[in-house]
């Protein structure tokens, strides 16, 4: 297909199996890009040792966001997408949290989940935990609903 | 957008600025509230969103194909580029790949609106620090590559020219041959563009050592595209992970090694060289065959057929009413777009709209290096930081 480099972030899926059994919910994968579910509690965890471990070594969080499930318990998910330079690899890591969240914040780790995450706030209203500056970011800051969230409809009459 | 101007600081001695929206020098409605101890930045807050027109939203009531008019009006500096890189995601997603010649076509829109891109760059961030005579001679060379945009696809900015699995039509031989011209021409354009700047004095102060953003710094903020290599990190999306391609082409990665406003601009003019080197060689390599995928269920047929067939006429209508679908599954596909790396994060659920369809701005995540940039650095060296980040709110804010 030549956009995908195939089994992309399957090595990374395995070693977290043995590293962290009991925070791995779930994983899978489309058209060669592997993903995987992570206990929230255990987020930033096991986000620090994919970054820190020379094996999995993904120093670059490329993007933060959420989907949101309405009819799906828990209903948000929340979706990191990771980069390694050294091994041209990337993961897509998940967690599903409540409405509101919470979920750990991932600036101590990089400083890209600042806006991102910012941004996923704004859009769907949740909050991370230990986020320096968890404020609007694109939306005006007197707005009071998340656009993305599946109950508001593209337009409103 | 009611933002309070409020001191990041405790400190009394301090002036808080505010610079924009609306400001010749911040390229487009951004918005940048500083703080300042007589002319240093002790602190700085950007503000986005003046643009935001919820595109992400927008994509999950919209067809796939409805969809492609909207990435023109991200980074409009480049419509081509982003629309090259929605259809790859949404053909990632589809699992299926255009043919050659299609390819070759895209590689050349890609490559050409970095080239337009980063000339409007190089002219304005020049004009930024009052180098105005580089904003004439930029924009008369991108007047022609606007011809070459709008005789390839009808429109200077709403270019809309892919299409999931192809291209709308086929480029023709005068076309391609116009475009020799012009990629025969450029590595003299660009000769002289350097001879303004390159060891001008002037340009040499205002920019060298001048919002230095170390290697490291630049991979925790998540920056991609120019900036990250002017600060040593050779990543491409194009060498890395190629699409379309890229793979059977010879091209250099430029890297800086200062990570400063200067090691930026030599890294962008650098990859205008190699823009071309790439036009060249697709020039001399594009094959001939169709520009879209024999799929009648994804892809509009002709419009003789339209016109004369039934069977031609109601795939027609129903691509277009109705849409086609996309399998359930979900894809982050990647683009080198002129700003840096623009990923599409398509979740579907089956069925002929996006489900959810996140947008990874390149420009956005660049800009969140800015703060960091010009802590320290004179306000005035806001301006040179700004211009060398390149952000095009299209983009950030989508």
């Amino acid at each position: 297909m030549g956009v995908t480099a195939p089994a992309e972030g399957a090595a990374a899926i395995e070693l977290m199996a043995a590293r962290f059994p009991d925070a791995l919910v779930e994983s899978g994968s489309f058209r060669g890009q592997h993903w995987a579910v992570i206990v929230p509690s255990r987020w930033s965890d096991v986000a620090q040792w994919l970054r820190d471990d020379p094996r999995t070594d993904y120093d670059v969080l490329l993007d933060v966001t959420a989907v949101h499930w309405p009819h799906r318990d828990p209903p948000m998910e929340i979706v990191a997408h990771l980069h390694s330079h050294s091994r041209n690899d990337r993961l897509r890591l998940k967690a599903r949290v409540g409405d509101r969240g919470p979920i750990a914040s991932l600036t101590p780790l990089w400083r890209s989940a600042d806006w991102n995450e910012r941004e996923t706030f704004d859009m769907f209203g949740i909050v991370f935990d230990g986020h320096p500056d968890l404020r609007r970011i694109l939306m005006p800051e007197d707005y009071t609903d998340f656009p993305l969230r599946k109950e508001l409809p593209l337009f409103r009459g | 957008m009611p933002v309070q101007i409020e001191p990041s600081t405790d400190r009394a001695d301090t002036l808080t600025i505010n610079m924009g929206p609306s400001h010749p020098a911040t390229h487009g409605v951004l918005r940048v509230i500083l703080e300042l101890d007589g002319e240093t930045v002790v602190a700085c807050d950007p503000v986005v969103g003046y643009l935001h027109r919820g595109m992400e939203k927008i994509a999950e009531n919209r067809t796939y194909l409805q969809f492609i008019p909207y990435t023109d009006r991200m980074d409009y500096l480049s419509p081509l580029a982003a629309n090259v890189g929605f259809a790859l995601a949404v053909e990632g997603l589809l699992g299926i790949e255009v043919p050659p010649r299609c390819q070759s076509l895209r590689v050349i829109c890609c490559e050409l609106s970095r080239i337009g891109a980063h000339l409007v760059w190089l002219g304005t961030s020049a004009l930024d620090l009052g180098a105005a005579t580089m904003f004439f001679h930029t924009f008369k060379d991108r007047e022609w590559h606007y011809d070459l945009i709008e005789d390839l696809t009808g429109a200077r900015l709403t270019t809309s020219y892919t299409r999931v699995g192809g291209v709308v039509h086929d480029a023709t031989a005068d076309w391609l041959k116009r475009l020799h011209d012009f990629v025969r021409a450029m590595p003299g354009r660009i000769d002289d563009y350097e001879g303004l700047l390159t060891k001008n004095t002037i340009w040499l102060k205002r920019t060298q050592g001048v919002g230095k953003l170390s290697a490291a710094d630049a991979l925790s903020f998540g920056v991609t595209g120019p900036v990250l290599r002017a600060s040593g990190v050779a990543y491409d999306v194009r060498r890395a992970r190629p699409y379309c391609g890229y793979e059977n082409y010879e091209f250099e990665v430029p890297v800086g090694t200062e990570g400063d406003v200067y090691d930026r601009y030599l890294v962008r003019i650098e990859e205008m060289r190699q823009s071309v080197r790439i036009l060249d060689q697709v020039l001399r390599t594009i094959p001939d065959g169709p520009v879209n995928v024999d799929d009648p269920k994804i892809f509009l047929p002709p419009k003789t057929r339209v016109l004369t067939s039934m069977e031609e006429l109601i795939h027609q209508f129903m691509i277009v009413t109705e849409g086609f679908e996309c399998p359930p599954g979900e894809i982050y596909v990647a683009t080198e777009v002129p700003k840096g790396e623009l990923g599409f994060y398509i979740v579907s659920e089956g069925g002929k709209a996006p489900y959810r369809c996140r947008i990874r701005s390149s420009a956005f995540n660049n800009l969140a290096s800015l703060s960091h940039q010009v802590r320290g650095e004179l306000v005035a060296d806001v301006v040179a930081c700004i211009g060398s980040l390149d952000p095009v709110m299209g983009e950030v804010d989508r």
